[in-house]
């Protein structure tokens, strides 16, 4: 940077030698290049500052005495630090209940979905079948239809059948297929397996779902993480369905609970007291922490997502 | 003796095939078709959940057309929320992924930082913008006083509310970069390096090369970003729950409210169905134009 700097405000003065033009000009363009490149960093780590900054406020503010929440010029780290706060707000609301039944959720949907998705998928990888076109076709149009539009009647359906206030209605239907979008990436992911390996298990005597169980499936790890991953994402921040589906306390999921005790105390309803900015905090420090500790190790397949569907 | 024995096997694999789709098929009349076309039926009937849904023709449709100025102002915040957050979301993403392709160094860092807020969950970007933005004495419009500018009340102002939503969305556009990365990196160098010889310069090569080339995902991320900032619920219902007044009410709020607090199922079945038209229009539409205006690699002229 000093180098293009004082060639251009000493360029009038000092004239290069004629014979040295050459390697003059190559210097003024790295210099410019260092410069551009400087500016380039300087703008990343300014982006970077600004999208992470939110995040450490949280995790800041969420170990603040009360007082400290709106300080101005905020600190980083109060005079106090004070990771009670965690304490008292778990204490405030079934806390544990609630984590264990967004994980047991979490993980019936794990399994329906792996299951299901699979199974369908590994059909249209390796079968052929009359009407296979059009099913695929069929599978993919479902994509097109938001969950929100068949929502209403999904809901009469479950209270049909005496579904409603348990986790059913929020896992048995991903027994059924798994979604679209999850079909299409596993079925991308098995065709990229060479056929000489199923073959060579049906020489073995092995049937058609015997190869899905013990051929393709060892061999889709990647995949099936990547499915994994994503519907724990998916399950973790789901909102609208349990709040629809779950009336008692005892069955609210972390999000649910979390969102009642904030919102009944701060109307001041009942013995409860309101939360405060750094009680809240720390819930939301607890609600962001396992997708992005997740994201940070598991981010190749966050990638390879990307790469298998080519799209998001 | 041979074409028996192939028939047969071709036999088996249909049985197999339809064997192994029929959880899918099962799954897809009783939890798709099905309630498709049942929520077709509801929207022509009143329904309030506790007694069995009544035949009413028109009257719902005829209450959204005309009656109903919520579900007008509803459309309203959404549309306005999405014509300024997908646009953001589009451009800012795909300026992200652009710097990170002049081959940074400690790509992999700025990556993970970029996309971070995209993993966090809904409900805690809304606690931490509630709280960030707090009128009085929110971090933001502290900062804001420092330098001499008032801060809005965001959350408090009928005319700020949607500005403070969009930048909650705009906080997380990362998550449009691994998919606008893996495009960038899929242009052919050759083409970059044709364009050289011709003697473009880095500006020109950009609406030469890159932008046709990558045409496809920007298309893919603005008919997404729609279809999601269409479905927005959990930010809008834990920050403002629809206000002040109706200001943040969102169409799914809306929804949820005429659904589950007014118990009219039968309106809230009216109004699924269309929202499941509106999208469907947006999609057809965005695929008309990218006829014209994306370029896809192979395709036929």
């Amino acid at each position: 940077m000093s180098d293009s700097g004082s060639a251009q405000a000493g360029g009038a003065l000092v004239q290069p030698p004629p014979e040295m033009g050459g390697a003059w000009m190559r210097r003024q363009q790295m210099g410019q290049r260092l410069l551009g490149r400087t500016f380039l960093y300087l703008v990343l780590a300014v982006l970077t500052v600004v999208l992470v900054a939110p995040l450490v406020w949280m995790v800041s503010a969420s170990f603040k005495p009360e007082g400290y929440v709106f300080e101005y010029p905020p600190r980083l780290i109060a005079e106090q630090v004070q990771w009670w706060n965690y304490v008292e707000a778990w204490n405030q609301f079934p806390f544990w209940r609630s984590l264990r039944n967004t994980m047991t959720i979490t993980i019936g949907v794990e399994a329906g979905r792996l299951l299901s998705a699979s199974l369908t998928a590994y059909v249209f990888a390796r079968l052929r079948f009359p009407g296979r076109n059009a099913l695929f076709l069929l599978v993919l149009s479902t994509m097109m239809i938001p969950y929100h539009v068949v929502l209403i009647p999904q809901y009469i359906l479950f209270r049909e059948l005496a579904w409603l206030d348990s986790f059913k209605p929020l896992i048995v239907p991903h027994f059924f297929g798994g979604g679209a979008f999850f079909i299409f990436l596993l079925r991308q992911f098995f065709m990229t397996i060479p056929r000489d390996y199923d073959d060579a298990a049906r020489i073995d005597g092995a049937g058609t779902f015997a190869i899905l169980w013990r051929i393709i499936l060892p061999m889709s790890k990647p995949a099936l993480a990547t499915v994994a991953i994503f519907t724990f994402m998916a399950e973790w921040n789901d909102f609208l369905a349990p709040l629809i589906y779950l009336n008692s306390q005892e069955k609210y999921t972390l999000a649910i609970a979390i969102r009642q005790w904030q919102q009944v105390a701060v109307w001041g309803a009942g013995a409860y007291v309101p939360p405060t900015w750094n009680a809240i905090m720390a819930m939301a420090t607890v609600l962001t922490i396992p997708p992005v500790v997740l994201f940070f190790f598991t981010q190749r397949y966050f990638i390879q997502r990307v790469v298998i569907s080519g799209s998001k | 003796m041979f074409w028996k024995r192939s028939l047969s096997l071709q036999a088996r694999e249909t049985r197999d095939a339809y064997i192994g789709l029929l959880p899918f098929l099962l799954g897809f009349v009783i939890f798709t078709a099905g309630p498709l076309i049942y929520s077709f039926y509801l929207s022509f009937t009143r329904y309030d959940i506790l007694s069995a849904p009544r035949w009413s023709g028109f009257e719902n449709y005829a209450r959204m057309a005309s009656a109903d100025e919520t579900l007008w102002q509803s459309l309203r915040v959404t549309v306005i929320y999405t014509m300024v957050a997908v646009p953001v979301q589009v451009i800012v993403g795909y300026a992200m992924a652009l710097l990170l392709n002049l081959k940074v160094k400690g790509l992999s860092f700025w990556r993970t930082a970029f996309y971070m807020p995209a993993v966090v969950p809904a409900m805690a970007v809304a606690y931490v913008f509630s709280w960030m933005l707090q009128s009085d004495v929110g971090l933001l419009n502290q900062s804001l006083r420092a330098i001499g500018l008032p801060g809005p009340k965001w959350f408090g102002d009928p005319n700020w509310v949607l500005a403070a939503f969009i930048l909650m969305s705009a906080w997380a556009v990362g998550g449009t970069l691994l998919l606008y990365l893996s495009a960038l990196q899929g242009v052919p160098t050759e083409l970059y390096d044709a364009s050289k010889v011709d003697g473009a310069n880095a500006w020109r090569r950009f609406l030469n090369v890159t932008l046709p080339m990558t045409s496809p995902v920007i298309f893919f991320v603005f008919l997404t970003g729609m279809i999601g900032t269409f479905q927005v619920f959990t930010v809008a219902f834990v920050t403002t729950n629809g206000g002040p007044g109706e200001a943040s009410l969102f169409y799914l709020l809306y929804l949820y409210r005429t659904g589950w607090e007014y118990l009219q199922m039968g309106y809230a079945a009216a109004m699924a169905w269309l929202l499941f038209v509106i999208l469907l229009v947006i999609t057809l539409l965005s695929l008309r134009l990218s006829r014209t205006t994306v370029f896809y690699e192979g395709a036929q002229e």
